[in-house]
């Protein structure tokens, strides 16, 4: 950190004083680890260790319950990757509410990390013409298919780029994370991102106690406030403990497929190689590791 | 199988597959129990070996009415598929008997191309680990065997529209 760039620490100390701010009344619930610390990234195992124990304390206390905040680290050789078979996919939205279940994403005001999109087709993929809010009684409807959209993970990711205090960035498995307690909540990241996965959190996020997965991660599914921005991380609290994504498992027509891409036995690899595969708006130059492709 | 029909250029051309083929040659691939109709197994139950079997092409009418063809109804059967001679297998084309659990080589005798993801993990769904034990579902875990073609289903409810979280502004 050089002088001209000051710390968020040294940035609030200047404002009143550490002491003064650490004391302030109407302060006195701000742990000292989620205001006067660094980056994530930068941080120690101690640190690290301190600020989730804390953390895990407030959540006991909100919900009621003992809520486990992990920090697995990236296994090594591994690059996370997905495929989404969309000539199978039926529409049926399962995928949206396990990870709204998974992720404790806010039910009231409601925020969806996963987005089905319907299209018609005759004009095959059209964004232009795609509908999230389709109601039916049954799916598939006939003459359209279904896209489901959410973070593509991209290795060259605009968000990423956007985000002006750091708050966002690749993991070393591929996997595009937040710091929720770093996130100004400018929303650069949500305008830079071209699939709109990218969600803010407008009003105070609400999860029914008896409804909230205890079972989280720092990076991923820990409850969030208003005010900050999240989005897919591909259940990173399973995924680094090798189990699949909430999605991969509840989609009733196995048109999900998850692995690593550095394996070249892996589901995803066997993808890549011997289906056609495509991935979003490919002339934007995310170079997203979620693919679509057709398993028929 | 696959290795019935000559690893070589299978090996050329799918090399992640016919490797999975190989490391288990012959092996059953772990499979949850079939799902049967309850008390329907064993077959043999009711149907007495020693009874004489009528392999005439018919309406069923003393048993398995509920059953309905409808899977390429014009051209098969119940005994293209299960065996006269041993009421507790299927058989093959070529004669040979398989148990219910590895239905799998049944159905992938027309169906290779789907066999072929399937023991890729690709075709369908698989349980357990990306990095460790999997197991698979059997082709008749999702699919009814007399009727594969999935039914449409009603699908969970469309996201509130922005406007009405109060934002008024579409994203
Ligand atoms: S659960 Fe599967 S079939 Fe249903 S909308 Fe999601 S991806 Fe499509």
């Amino acid at each position: 950190m050089t002088k001209t760039t000051p710390s968020r620490r040294e940035f609030l100390c200047a404002l009143g004083g550490c002491a003064a701010a650490a004391t302030a009344a109407g302060c006195s619930d701000l742990t000292h680890t989620s205001w006067f610390r660094s980056a994530f990234r930068e941080l120690g195992d101690d640190e690290k260790k301190a600020i989730v124990a804390d953390l895990e304390r407030e959540h006991a206390v909100k919900y009621g319950k003992p809520v486990k905040v992990g920090t697995e680290g990236p296994l090594p050789d591994v690059e996370f990757g997905y495929a989404l078979d969309i000539s199978r996919c039926i529409g049926c939205r399962r995928c949206v509410y396990s990870c709204v279940d998974e992720n404790n994403q806010s039910r009231d005001p409601q925020l969806h990390w996963i987005r089905v999109l319907e299209m018609d087709k005759e004009k095959g993929i059209d964004f232009a013409h795609a509908n999230a809010y389709y109601e039916a009684e049954k799916v598939p409807r006939d003459g359209h298919f279904y896209l489901p959209v959410a973070c593509q993970q991209c290795r060259n990711a605009p968000c990423v780029r956007a985000c002006p205090v750091g708050a966002t960035w690749m993991e070393k498995d591929g996997i595009v994370v937040i710091d929720y307690d770093w996130c100004i909540g400018c929303r650069c990241c949500m305008s830079a991102c071209p699939y709109g996965a990218r969600h803010f959190n407008y009003g105070e996020p609400h999860v029914p106690p008896e409804q909230l997965n205890p079972d989280t991660h720092y990076l991923g599914n820990r409850p969030r406030t208003k005010g900050v921005v999240e989005k897919c991380t591909f259940c990173i609290q399973r995924v680094r403990k090798g189990r699949y994504p909430a999605c991969v498992e509840v989609c009733p027509v196995g048109a999900r497929k998850f692995g690593n891409l550095l394996d070249p036995d892996s589901e995803v690899r066997y993808v890549l190689e011997h289906k056609r595969v495509y991935v979003l708006k490919a002339e934007l130059n995310t170079r997203p590791k979620f693919f679509y492709f057709y398993g028929l | 199988m696959l290795a019935a029909c000559g690893h070589e250029h299978g090996e050329a051309r799918y090399p992640g597959v016919v490797k999975a083929a190989l490391q288990s040659p012959g092996e059953k691939i772990e499979v949850p129990p079939p799902p049967f109709t309850e008390g329907a197994f064993p077959c043999s139950d009711c149907h007495d070996p020693s009874l004489p079997v009528n392999r005439e092409r018919r309406k069923l009418e003393m048993a398995h009415q509920e059953i309905v063809l409808q899977h390429d109804e014009e051209h098969r059967w119940c005994l293209d598929c299960h065996s006269a001679e041993n009421r507790d297998k299927l058989h093959l084309a070529s004669g040979e008997l398989v148990d219910f659990t590895e239905s799998y080589r049944l159905c992938g005798q027309c169906h290779g191309d789907k066999h072929r993801d399937w023991r890729a993990g690709v075709h369908g769904r698989r349980i357990g680990q990306w990095n460790g034990h999997k197991s698979y579902l059997l082709c008749v875990h999702c699919h009814s065997s007399h009727a594969p073609k999935f039914e449409p289903k009603p699908p969970q409810p469309a996201p509130v529209r922005p406007e009405a979280l109060g934002r008024g502004v579409v994203r």
